[in-house]
């Protein structure tokens, strides 16, 4: 059987739209084929070969003893509906097996697609009735549910589910009825293309050549509309004098439009919305988008003619007028530290400047009416008032990276600042509390502590990150949970390993990983490893301290001292070794670390040869330990006797 | 061309038909349409109601002294409040537009979420912004809470900017080229408001003054709102002048913030101050209603 659900709705926020299906999918459940779909104001869940009823089941129902009195299992056959003959005997007891006839679908999915409906979890919810009523993403105007093309009775919100859905506001009819096989067709004949991705293509389709590609605005134009048309339009070439990154900034984020490329690299002076209709035969969107356009320019331009009035240098004393947060003081305080904390970083001149004026630009009126620029603009000040490139780009960078795909600032000096900013906020942040937790993060804590990381990994620098946060435990900690984080391609237990033998240097984390990871998969290393564990857990017993080295007289002939050969050797091999072939050569101890296990008592009466041998198995410990601690390694294949 | 009084005497008469009272501006200094206590107080309860009025809204940050063209000190909104909200009420609002004379067959118009929040007010909404052409024309907001009470019944908010609207209906590229009626312009009535307020609120208001009146305005809210629970017939206590009190605090803390009186820090604070009174007086007044309509 088919079945047909569409939830039809007023208009839903583009962006929750593709979890939403997702989620119908799996609360659905398991099934042969479902397709599910949406537009801004629908939402739809097709599946076909779906029973007519579930399948008939038998149930056992468990009887009086076979010993019982004739009565009680007279009585127990009537009770089932049968002669006594007809029970079973089954584990010394009377029984019988029930036939129980499937629930038809339609009944069940009467139940469950309201519940479905019900259980999908939004960001934020609404009611729109009285108090106590239903709560969706936006109200719930209709409903379509066919199962075979009969409608399945139910109620959601009020909303009595039936065989007619709704069209386009402008281009379709309020109601027609749909089937299941005529579905899709009807709504197309009504204004509405059901299909994402046909919406997709037929917007990429429409798209200039040149417009700029722009995968997330192109997804929120997906699903904010039924039935996407491109308009192209035009603005006075006399604009292009505003940074591109203005012009685009206003396009993208306040009217998404996509810009167009001239070819060489800038601008062209022309754009393309999507419409959320068929056409503008009369030219009259076009027309209205390129007035808003021309004045939410002339805004950009009154602004940047305005802030040019007053340099970056001089806008630093106001930022004492800017609170940074409440308890951390203004944006001055602010910019004092990070300037400190550049130069213990290690920064130039240009860092320092950057530093100096990276803050000044939130005092402008470009960066007030379109944050998102923050930096950028400061970048674009700074070059227009003749600073050297250096201190421009490293200003227009330095709240890079803003996502673990976002690129890094370009130049030294603008990581330094990046980095310097971001771990002014945190210890800030630490030190009087705003500690994120959970979801909350309001200040954005985790990508900031996220960012540092990714700087120094990427740009391969020697900076002792967790020197600047140990101060503080909780910060530590934290920062030590991105680093993790950031690693995550990585497996859990080969991070641990490494973490466990220091993190001061991460590019130098990156490296041991990226050895461990290779190394891991020879016949050798998970066995050593167990080793490793065994060698931790007896020193952990024996509370063995002790950081002598093994007394060579007091070692036993044979495994004991073939063992501390070998570790010799190796210790001596792999000093000038790089990472990799350094685990390959310590692997190779392991057939000497079973010898010894196998024929070596460590824990014997005598304590001089007790102690020489746990000095023996702490020095090995130890020495191994330096790239990872392997007794961190979770191991798959279990050979080794603990 | 329709103008600027014809719109908005378009937009009474089709709301009038649906059964709005069309109310007058309110006459005391506010933010927003939603302010006044045609929608703040009577969205409060389980009686339904439908209004419709023009409200002059004062936003001091936002002057620009008459010189930018779509920025104003004071812009004037039709504010919309129907109670309980209608299963048709955005077709009802797109029927607005066609009244004004907006063929929607050869424009776009879309819905882009815009949740909507008064954090002085305690008050708080999901809806849209809605695009015309890409331009914002109108807020639609179902609220959900006021002066922090779960509502019984939710309204529909429909806040139409007039300025906007005009200066897109009559092909204006600034709202001081709007036509009021003809041979008057929006500037000739309103630019040397602009002009005026914007000195005053940026350069010559007094923030001691200021601040004063806002501790006398809300001292006299709060001793309001103390002596109700003690009232002995509450049903004609003057909960209406104890709101009056809070939306003055309201309009001094713009004007505080506008003359960069109000440090950051300070802000959340005083947004509680006033948070406080709107949520005691919407508290009061619910309790009263309850009253009233037991008698």
């Amino acid at each position: 059987m088919n079945l047909l659900l569409e939830i039809g709705t007023e208009e839903i926020p583009d962006w929750m739209i593709p979890d939403a299906l997702a989620q119908m999918r799996t609360l659905f459940g398991p099934a042969e084929s479902v397709r599910v779909d949406a537009t801004s104001r629908r939402l739809v869940l097709r599946a076909t070969g779906l029973a007519e009823r579930q399948p008939d089941r038998d149930e056992y129902v468990a009887g009086p003893a076979l010993s019982a009195p004739a009565a009680a299992v007279e009585g127990f056959a009537r009770k089932q509906g049968v002669a006594k003959e007809a029970l079973e005997q089954r584990d010394g007891k009377y029984g019988y097996t029930r036939k129980i006839a499937g629930r038809e679908t339609r009944d069940l999915l009467a139940t469950s697609l309201p519940e479905l409906i019900g259980k999908i979890a939004w960001p934020k919810t609404m009611f729109w009735g009285a108090k106590g009523s239903a709560r969706f993403i936006r109200p719930v105007r209709w409903i379509v549910a066919l199962l075979d093309d009969r409608i399945i009775p139910f109620e959601f919100a009020h909303v009595t589910s039936g065989a007619e859905s709704s069209g386009h506001r402008r281009l379709g009819k309020a109601r027609f009825p749909v089937t299941f096989a005529s579905y899709e067709q009807a709504l197309r004949e009504n204004g509405v293309i059901l299909s994402a991705d046909e919406r997709r293509s037929r917007i990429l389709n429409e798209l200039p050549h040149d417009a700029r590609p722009d995968a997330s605005l192109l997804e929120t134009l997906v699903y904010l509309t039924e039935y996407p048309t491109v308009v192209a339009g035009e603005f006075e070439p006399s604009f292009l004098t505003l940074p591109s990154e203005v012009l685009s900034t206003v396009m993208r984020f306040h009217q998404k439009y996509f810009s167009i490329d001239d070819g060489k690299g800038g601008l062209a002076p022309r754009f393309a919305a999507v419409m959320n209709t068929s056409g503008d035969p009369a030219g009259l969107v076009r027309h209205g988008n390129e007035r808003v356009l021309r004045a939410r320019f002339n805004d950009a331009r009154f602004f940047w003619d305005t802030d040019q009035q007053r340099t970056l240098d001089a806008r630093v004393e106001d930022l004492k007028h800017v609170t940074f947060q409440a308890k951390l003081g203004n944006y001055y305080e602010k910019t004092q530290r990070v300037e400190g904390m550049v130069a213990v970083l290690g920064g130039d001149a240009h860092a320092l400047r950057a530093a100096r004026l990276s803050k000044a630009d939130l005092t402008t009126e470009l960066v007030k009416e379109f944050t998102e620029l923050q930096g950028v603009v400061g970048g674009l000040y700074a070059r227009a008032q003749g600073e050297p490139e250096e201190v421009s780009t490293a200003i227009y960078d330095h709240y890079k990276p803003v996502s673990m795909e976002d690129s890094l600032p370009r130049t030294e000096a603008g990581r330094f600042v990046a980095i310097a900013d971001k771990l002014d906020t945190l210890i800030g942040c630490f030190q009087v509390g705003l500690i994120p937790s959970g979801s909350k993060d309001p200040f954005a804590l985790r990508r900031a502590a996220q960012g540092i990381v990714k700087i120094i990994v990427e740009a391969n620098m020697n900076l002792p990150l967790r020197s600047y946060v140990r101060q503080d435990p909780k910060l530590e900690e934290f920062v030590l949970d991105r680093v993790r984080n950031y690693f995550r391609d990585f497996a859990y237990d080969e991070i641990s390993a490494v973490l466990a033998s220091g993190w001061d240097s991460l590019p130098d984390v990156r490296a041991r990983l990226i050895a461990l990871r290779a190394v891991r998969p020879t016949a050798d290393f998970e066995p050593l490893a167990a080793s490793f564990k065994r060698i931790r857990n007896i020193l952990k017993q024996a509370d063995f301290s002790n950081t002598a080295p093994p007394v060579a007289d007091l070692l036993e002939d044979g495994p004991e001292r073939e063992l501390y050969a070998s570790f010799l050797q190796i210790q001596n091999e792999i000093a000038a070794l790089p990472y990799q072939p350094a685990l390959e050569r310590i692997a190779t101890l392991r057939p000497a670390v079973d010898r010894f296990f196998d024929k070596v008592m460590v824990n014997v009466s005598d304590e001089r040869i007790r102690n020489n041998r746990l000095a023996l198995l702490n020095a090995i410990s130890t020495e191994f330990s330096k790239l990872a601690d392997f007794s961190e390694i979770v191991i798959q294949t279990q050979e080794t006797k603990v | 061309m329709d103008s600027y009084q014809q719109i908005i005497f378009k937009l009474k008469n089709y709301w009038a038909e649906r059964g709005c009272v069309i109310q007058e501006p309110f006459d005391t200094e506010v933010g927003a349409g939603t302010m006044a206590p045609e929608t703040f107080l009577r969205v409060l309860g389980p009686k339904p109601y439908r209004t419709g009025y023009v409200q002059p809204s004062r936003r001091p940050a936002d002057g620009r002294y008459g010189e930018n063209p779509n920025r104003l000190y004071k812009h004037q909104q039709f504010q919309l409040i129907l109670k309980p909200s209608p299963d048709d009420v955005i077709d009802q609002y797109l029927g607005s537009l066609e009244a004004l004379g907006i063929n929607l067959a050869e424009h776009d118009i879309k819905l882009e979420e815009d949740n909507w929040e008064a954090p002085t007010l305690g008050a708080w909404g999901v809806g849209w912004q809605v695009m015309l052409d890409g331009l914002e024309i109108t807020q639609f907001t179902y609220f959900q809470q006021c002066g922090g009470i779960e509502l019984d019944l939710v309204p529909a908010e429909i806040t139409y900017g007039l300025e906007r609207l005009s200066a897109f209906l009559q092909g204006k590229d600034s709202v001081y080229d709007i036509e009021w009626t003809p041979g008057v312009t929006y500037g000739d009535v309103r630019k040397r408001d602009e002009l005026q307020y914007s000195v005053y609120n940026f350069e010559l208001a007094d923030r001691d003054t200021l601040w004063k009146l806002f501790d006398l305005y809300e001292g006299e809210a709060q001793r309001l709102l103390a002596l109700y629970p003690r009232a002995e017939r509450k049903e004609r206590f003057p909960l209406l002048a104890a709101y009056d009190q809070v939306l003055k605090c309201s309009n001094l803390f713009n004007t505080l913030d506008a003359r960069g009186a109000i440090s950051v820090t300070e802000r959340v604070a005083v947004i509680a101050r006033v948070r406080k009174l709107a949520v005691g007086v919407a508290e009061a007044w619910v309790d009263q209603s309850a009253i009233e309509a037991a008698a």
